[in-house]
């Protein structure tokens, strides 16, 4: 018989070992589940990890892939984590994504064909803008009314996905495009195209800004204000209040911080790697992010390491779909399995098991 | 009378990991004998008991029973010998009746009407009196207290385990409690009773036995000790009580005017045209049961929650409008009733739990909102060597503090301060008898130094002990003001009932 106890202290070293458990757990049981699909796990495993790395087939394309990935994953964790921290629940950072892609495209696609030097980060500014004001509506609507953010972020994404269709087939359609939904490509236009910085390795601003804005969050978090009052309100609402801490203000920082870095991400992929608003432009990426910043323990190095793991599994899963004929959703599954193992695994951070003898109460 | 022992505990011991909570305890409970378990926080006593109620094991050492061994592995078992436990805190449904509430903890549950009446039966034999068909949303804490003794009474205890049964009740509540107590005891029922209250101790108990870390110290017979004597035993030291000299001055620190404030929460109390007005150097007590207003109260001084600007005026500058660290700016502080969760972060460590208060008096904010921990570490560690907060280091985690301990440095945090005016919610609840003293003498220091000081508090003893002046808040109103000096405990349930004419005496503070 077992019994969960609960610890003094948090375990510092299960919250840190947790991470590295819950990968091994996910190759064991997603092994087996390679296996029940008749697929050598081995090999499964072999591609969705290694290869994309250091196969010399795949990985000159691969892993430039892998920051590509990474990049969106990371930017919208951070905003997400930080929000997470303060249990402001955003959850609709896809919507948020969505519509600042669409406002950042529009101000590129607005300028057409003008080549002035201000227009990339004109579109930079919309799109963070964008997001912003997409993830407003939930926020203001739980400090006005005390909604729950949860169900209103997630709702206004699937509205965010009505837009998107709806631009992709009339205001934003290409003129030239024959008719075809989608908008110009903004790859082939200069003034607004969100290039590769160095040849060969997927590095674009959006990457750049991800990475910079960790060592940010990291400073926010630790010695700033706002991260205390971030962090207590995520604890003990009563107490931050007894702290000063305004929580209005709070809900709305934290929807502002992650719609604008969701809005952004959705801007640098619509000027980079996915290039024109289409209707299929969005991948999922702002779910993905809830998955990056639990598995990086709402931590900014924790993220950069989740987001670039999370981008691996992307990339070799599709390599896996498309070596082995797995299925797409099984590639989900997989991902999933990261997820649900990680959470499991925080059980022993906060509680230790106990034996108990057979007879002893429960 | 000659009792034979009902129960026999012999070197109980329970070590749990890097403590001994319980180390080689002895001790015998007669049968019909109200029997006193004294001790600190943390020196075991709730180990023991839950030993003894089948909630946890101990390592070695036996318990008889009646003459028979006795080792319940869960609290059915300990009631199927007959012994029984009222918890500190209840577990009753708020939207069920009385009779209900109680069926559901029985195993073959009669009708409602049958246990009705025998409820009533057993009510009125022990002096108990409740309506089975109230719903116990309805009833006070006291008789939700009684709810549970019933509950314990059907099953024909032969041992009742009573956990700190008073704090929760107004003093002629308690009265009713003791009565019942001692008609319990008359017809055999043993009677464990747990409890900080040394004074309630010598007035019923027959034995009391005193641990402290985890031993049993010494065995008394209260009615024989003085409450100086048992705490000392308790703490193993000296006990300084505190001494009062009033420091009351005539220059008016803080007024409050036609203080009215909606509740923010559904259950909340309204706070209804209230006004008062501390001096310098005066502690003014507030008392009254638990629930009528105190919180609200708190938070309306302290600025958590806002008001009319005028309503409260500190040194004759309008503050109801002020934000909470504003007011601390302006000298104004607050030491609220919650440790855990309000006053201090469980999980945050002591270093964090002092910037929460401290950041804008302290100064603990460098330019553009950076926090200078450097400062804010000095800051607890000032803390806790001025206030004797027993911890690790300031890294610990407030939840990894005993209630003593948390609870000096939540109060001490503020003090250390310098406050001007401060407003502390129930300084000593769930404190030791050693902390509490320490923390009186504190509040007392600070007022000689010119420090106006609110005491909200249910502990009339300790409003007795150190208030100028008091006066008592119920269902959102408060009593006129009187001096404290001559005021018993009886006078004060008198206010706290609210009964008009007792206020003759009135004095204009």
């Amino acid at each position: 018989m077992f019994k969960l106890e609960k610890r003094l202290q948090p375990s510092q070293k299960w919250s840190s070992a947790t991470p590295f458990l819950a990968v091994a757990s996910t190759m064991v049981f997603g092994g087996i589940m390679f296996f029940l699909l008749g697929i050598d796990p081995y090999t499964a495993i072999r591609i969705i990890f290694w290869d994309p790395l250091f196969n010399p087939m795949y990985a000159d394309y691969a892993r430039p892939q892998i920051l590509i990935k990474a990049g969106p994953l990371i930017l919208i964790a951070i905003g997400l984590a930080i929000g997470f921290k303060a249990n402001v629940w955003n959850i609709g950072a896809e919507g948020q994504y969505i519509i600042g892609a669409i406002f950042g495209a529009g101000i590129g696609l607005a300028f057409y064909p003008n080549d002035a030097w201000y227009i990339f980060p004109l579109m930079v500014l919309a799109g963070a803008f964008g997001g912003f004001i997409w993830a407003m509506i939930p926020a203001l609507l739980k400090i006005k009314f005390n909604t729950n953010e949860i169900l209103v972020s997630l709702m206004l994404v699937y509205v965010a996905e009505k837009i998107l269709v709806s631009m992709s087939l009339g205001l934003m359609r290409n003129p030239e495009g024959g008719g075809f939904p989608g908008s110009r490509n903004l790859q082939y236009y200069d003034a607004a195209a969100n290039r590769e910085l160095i040849t060969g390795t997927g590095l674009h601003w959006g990457v750049l800004l991800a990475l910079g804005l960790i060592c940010l969050m990291y400073i926010m978090l630790n010695k700033h204000l706002l991260g205390y009052q971030i962090k207590i309100y995520g604890q003990s609402q009563q107490a931050a209040r007894f702290s000063g801490t305004n929580p209005s203000i709070l809900v709305a920082i934290c929807f502002g911080i992650s719609g604008g870095l969701a809005g952004l991400a959705g801007l640098f992929e619509v000027s980079g790697p996915s290039g024109q608003i289409s209707i299929d432009f969005n991948v999922g990426y702002g779910f993905t992010a809830i998955i990056v910043a639990f598995l990086g323990r709402l931590n900014p190095i924790g993220i950069l390491l989740a987001g670039l793991l999370m981008a691996l599994t992307y990339i070799g899963g599709e390599l896996a779909q498309f070596m082995l004929g797995l299925p797409a959703a099984a590639i989900q599954a997989f991902q999933g399995m990261l997820l649900f193992f990680l959470l499991a695994g925080d059980i022993f951070t906060n509680y230790k098991i106990k034996l108990t003898k057979k007879g002893d109460p429960t | 009378m000659t009792n034979h022992d009902l129960m026999r505990i012999s070197a109980i011991t329970k070590t749990y990991p890097g403590v001994v909570a319980n180390k080689n305890i002895s001790l015998n409970i007669k049968s019909g004998e109200i029997h006193a378990l004294l001790g600190e926080n943390g020196s075991g006593k709730s180990t023991l008991v839950k030993i003894i109620y089948g909630l946890i094991k101990s390592d070695s050492g036996t318990m008889h029973f009646e003459n028979k061994l006795y080792a319940p592995n869960q609290p059915s078992a300990a009631r199927s010998h007959g012994v029984t436990m009222v918890f500190q805190h209840f577990s009753l449904f708020d939207a069920l009746s009385v009779a209900e509430n109680i069926a559901l903890g029985m195993d073959k549950p009669p009708s409602i009407k049958n246990l009705s009446n025998t409820i009533e039966s057993v009510s009125e034999e022990y002096g108990l009196p409740i309506d089975p068909r109230k719903s116990v949303g309805d009833l006070s804490a006291g008789e939700q207290q009684r709810v549970e003794i019933i509950r314990c009474l059907l099953q024909d205890p032969k041992l009742l385990i009573m956990d700190e049964p008073t704090s929760v009740l107004t003093p002629n509540e308690a009265n009713t409690l003791f009565i019942t107590l001692d008609k319990l005891k008359l017809k055999g029922t043993s009677i464990l009773y747990i409890s900080h209250k040394l004074e309630e101790i010598r007035l019923i108990c027959d034995t009391a036995t005193i641990l402290r870390g985890g031993e049993n110290v010494g065995t008394c017979n209260p009615q024989q000790e003085s409450a100086k004597t048992m705490a000392e035993m308790m703490i193993g030291s000296i006990l300084r009580v505190p001494k009062k000299k009033s420091s009351t001055t005539s220059e008016i620190a803080l007024e409050v005017r036609a203080l009215n404030r909606a509740p923010e929460t559904l259950f909340g109390t309204y706070l209804k045209n209230l006004s008062f007005t501390v001096n310098k150097g005066e502690i003014l007590g507030i008392g009254g049961v638990s629930g009528n207003g105190q919180d609200e109260l708190t938070n309306v001084l302290s600025g958590e929650s806002l008001s009319e600007k005028n309503s409260i005026k500190l040194f004759g500058k309008p503050i109801g409008n002020l934000p909470i660290n504003n007011r601390r700016l302006l000298g104004m502080l607050t030491a609220p009733e919650e440790r855990l969760g309000h006053a201090a972060v469980p999980d945050m460590t002591l270093i964090e739990n002092a910037f929460l208060t401290g950041k804008t008096r302290e100064g603990l904010l460098n330019s553009n909102d950076f926090i200078n921990w450097n400062k804010t570490k000095e800051f607890a560690d000032g803390i806790i060597d001025k206030f004797d907060v027993r911890t690790p280091g300031p890294h610990a985690t407030a939840r990894a503090l005993s209630g003593g301990n948390l609870q000096k440095f939540v109060i001490g945090r503020e003090l250390i301060q310098k406050p001007l005016v401060l407003v502390v919610n129930q300084p000593t609840w769930g404190v030791d008898a050693a902390a509490a003293a320490s923390i009186r003498q504190a509040l007392l220091d600070l007022a000689t130094l010119g420090a106006a000081i609110i005491v909200i508090s249910q502990d009339l003893d300790e409003l007795i002990e150190i208030a100028d002046s008091l006066v008592t808040i119920n269902a959102g109103n408060l009593s006129k003001p009187r001096l404290t000096k001559g005021l018993s405990v009886e006078d004060i349930s008198l206010m706290m009932a609210g009964t008009g004419d007792q206020w003759s005496q009135e004095i204009n503070v």
